[in-house]
């Protein structure tokens, strides 16, 4: 008994060093992002918003691009956080525990970067609310038929959802930190922590409304991003309309969001080495089991839409895949796209590189080019084919959509260096249930 | 209670009905008669005079951003010297099932009581759903605000609005034209006459190759032609039955006709 007090103890001071011993290095390392994100996100945005979107490579058979790009990829990224922390919540996945509180968090501040980059991809955006249902003198409507409609809701529920799963998985959190916290930190934490004091009666009632959010949450993971998919498919365009994608999506989503996931706790295990407790090889291996499946589904997706297409036999359909597969530089394209997600991960088949931290670091940076690059492949590449041969036209990014896509992503990764001073980045009262276990996690290799 | 169900079920079928008018007032349709264009491009450039369409320059134009609502495609097939050059005018085709209103998320894009697939510039947000989803690539965007030489601003038609930066825009059939004819037609109490609305392009074509009417007047001079046997629809596999309609140019030595497809 004495053992387990001392441990919980132990995670507690953990936690909080993690929040609150901060060295220099990462007060330059905010700064610089920051600053970088600022001058590289919002001032050609801004630049973009007084000239117009012709600043951008855009033109006329091709006017979805890099923007559109990042909001599906971001969206992916998204994707992990949910999984992690609904479906294998309700599938009492045990390795979930240690990691589910930072992919939830990357859940949040990916969705963020989604809204930007539609703003961003507007040629109004002071005009967005139009996009909403509200009560208005002229009777105006959005109009529900639009697959960009389905977007906005299905955008909008995941993020309410997330936001409110996330915060509530942290009242517990919030009640032992503050504690041990002192100053703004402490007053802050207990506005936050609703008065838990950890009765009986709240464990009972937080465990049944994180099942009830896990399972409110679980068909998000599929319909957010079928929805997405529902923007190309459910038009004409050849390359475009293809009934796999939805499923090609939600699967592609869910490969480059635990590329992400890798990214972030390699990163954040460096960065604070305290976490090595808790994020051990073993969740390495976890992961890299799911990479390397979803890797292989993915391929498969990847066979049958290049497939469909053969067996289409249409002219436009042949067009577009010899655009795409077999003219430069699409075609290095394709085929970077295709090393990077089918042949690097089947390296994760060996248990000794899916417990290497290095390794699968390494991996998961191939994973995330490849996917935005299948992303790029979708859509700016498809419509430089499209039905009439007079207006085919190529599309080339300009500096300002090169530097608002780098931009985004270091907002991202500044957003997230905040937040993890702020809140608990280790699902603290769920890491405590494991202790005191007669066998230890690592030891269970199924 | 079977009643209401009636109801409702009709209620929902309408909705499959484009422009949601059980009966519209007219059908507006252009009919393109290949054979008599020669593609002297006098449509095009009354277009641009008629619409207010700024011209964009050399940079834009190389990277495919020209404003032209109607457009001239050329097509060279064969090797010198025995080199054929097909041509076919395309403007919006004002379909009747309309890829681009589906994708539009604020109704920026309808089906009006004319028939017509409207564009409301106030409206759009700039999403390019529209552009994206047009089979025809006869949308245009204002990438942006385009200024005019001096004494070239003082020549805008005063009847159609200068388009602001980041809105979409394309070819409205000469809506301008089409409601002063309304309008006059109404004060005399009388129904627009066949041949009183003639967009730019139809009045500058100098061969009558286009001729603009209303389907549903049964004796109207388009309600004859979309019968020829030459008539045919552009990428009509689409099913997007198109308001526009084209008649085949009559070559010596082919059986079939040279449409474009």
């Amino acid at each position: 008994m004495n053992n387990i007090t001392r441990k919980c103890r132990e995670i507690n001071e953990d936690l909080l060093s993690i929040m609150t011993k901060t060295g220099p290095g990462y007060y330059v390392l905010v700064a610089v992002c920051g600053i970088l994100a600022i001058t590289l996100f919002w001032l050609p945005w801004a630049y973009q918003i007084y000239y117009g979107q012709g600043v951008t490579g855009l033109n006329m058979p091709v006017p979805w691009g890099a923007y559109l790009v990042n909001f599906v990829f971001w969206v992916g990224i998204a994707h992990a956080g949910t999984l992690i922390s609904a479906m294998l919540y309700i599938t009492h996945t045990p390795w979930r525990r240690a990691i589910a509180r930072g992919a939830e968090t990357m859940t949040l501040f990916a969705l963020i970067l989604v809204t930007l980059s539609v703003f961003v991809h507007m040629g109004r955006p002071w005009n967005f609310y139009w996009n909403f249902p509200y009560p208005n003198t002229r009777q105006l409507w959005p109009s529900f038929q639009s697959p960009l409609m389905f977007d906005v809701f299905a955008i909008g529920t995941y993020f309410t959802s997330s936001v409110v799963f996330l915060y509530f998985g942290m009242i517990p959190d919030f009640a032992s930190l503050k504690h041990s916290s002192t100053g703004w930190r402490k007053d802050l934490y207990t506005a936050l922590s609703l008065g838990w004091t950890g009765t009986d009666r709240e464990w009972h009632v937080q465990g049944r409304a994180t099942m009830f959010f896990s399972s409110f949450i679980m068909p998000l993971v599929v319909s957010v991003h079928s929805i997405v998919s529902w923007d190309f498919a459910l038009s004409i365009v050849p390359g475009y309309n293809k009934t796999v994608f939805a499923p090609y999506f939600v699967t592609g989503a869910l490969l480059s969001g635990f590329a992400g996931v890798i990214v972030m706790l390699t990163v954040m295990r460096r960065a604070y080495p305290v976490l090595k407790k808790y994020v051990t090889e073993y969740h390495y291996d976890r992961i890299g089991q799911m990479v390397l499946a979803l890797s292989l589904v993915w391929s498969y997706c990847t066979l049958m839409e290049v497939l469909t297409g053969i067996y289409a036999d249409t002219s436009l359909e042949k067009e577009h895949l010899i655009y795409k597969i077999l003219t430069s530089p699409s075609m290095e394209l394709f085929a970077l796209m295709i090393f990077c997600n089918t042949f690097i991960p089947l390296v994760l088949i060996w248990r000794r590189v899916r417990k290497s931290a290095a390794l699968m670091f390494l991996v998961s940076l191939f994973v995330l080019l490849g996917m935005w690059l299948e992303r790029f492949l979708i859509i700016p590449n498809s419509l430089s084919r499209k039905f009439l041969p007079y207006f085919w036209h190529d599309y080339h990014m300009s500096w300002v959509e090169v530097s608002i896509t780098f931009g985004a992503i270091l907002g991202f990764i500044t957003l997230f260096m905040i937040s993890i001073k702020i809140f608990p980045i280790l699902s603290a009262f769920e890491v405590k249930e494991d202790v005191g276990l007669p066998v230890s996690k690592e030891d269970d290799h199924g | 209670m079977a009643g209401i169900f009636d109801r409702i079920i009709g209620k929902l079928k309408d909705y499959r009905h484009p422009g949601y008018f059980r009966k519209p007032d007219h059908k507006w349709t252009m009919v393109v008669d290949l054979d008599m264009c020669n593609g002297c491009e006098a449509c095009v450039v009354a277009c641009y005079a008629e619409n207010n369409l700024p011209t964009v320059g050399k940079v834009d134009c190389s990277k495919s951003r020209a404003f032209s609502w109607l457009r001239i495609e050329r097509y060279v097939e064969g090797e010198y010297p025995n080199v054929k050059v097909k041509f076919i005018p395309i403007m919006c085709q004002h379909c009747s099932k309309a890829p681009c209103e589906i994708g539009c998320p604020v109704y920026a894009t309808y089906h009006n009581q004319d028939g017509l697939n409207v564009q409301v510039y106030n409206r759009c947000v700039g999403t390019f759903t529209c552009a994206t989803y047009c089979p025809y690539d006869v949308r245009r965007f204002n990438w942006f605000t385009y200024k005019r030489d001096k004494p070239l601003d003082e020549q805008l038609n005063p009847d159609v609005t200068v388009r602001e930066m980041g809105v979409m825009e394309k070819c409205s059939f000469c809506i301008q034209r089409i409601r002063y004819a309304k309008d006059r037609a109404k004060d005399e109490g009388r129904p627009v006459k066949d041949g009183e609305v003639k967009p730019a392009c139809v009045q500058s074509c100098p061969t009558g190759a286009l001729t603009f009417g209303d389907l549903l007047d049964p004796d109207s001079r388009v309600s004859k032609m979309v019968n020829d046997p030459r008539g045919y629809k552009l990428l009509s596999e689409l099913n997007t039955d198109p308001s526009v309609v084209y008649l085949r140019r009559v070559v010596e030595g082919s059986s079939g006709g040279h449409g474009h497809e």
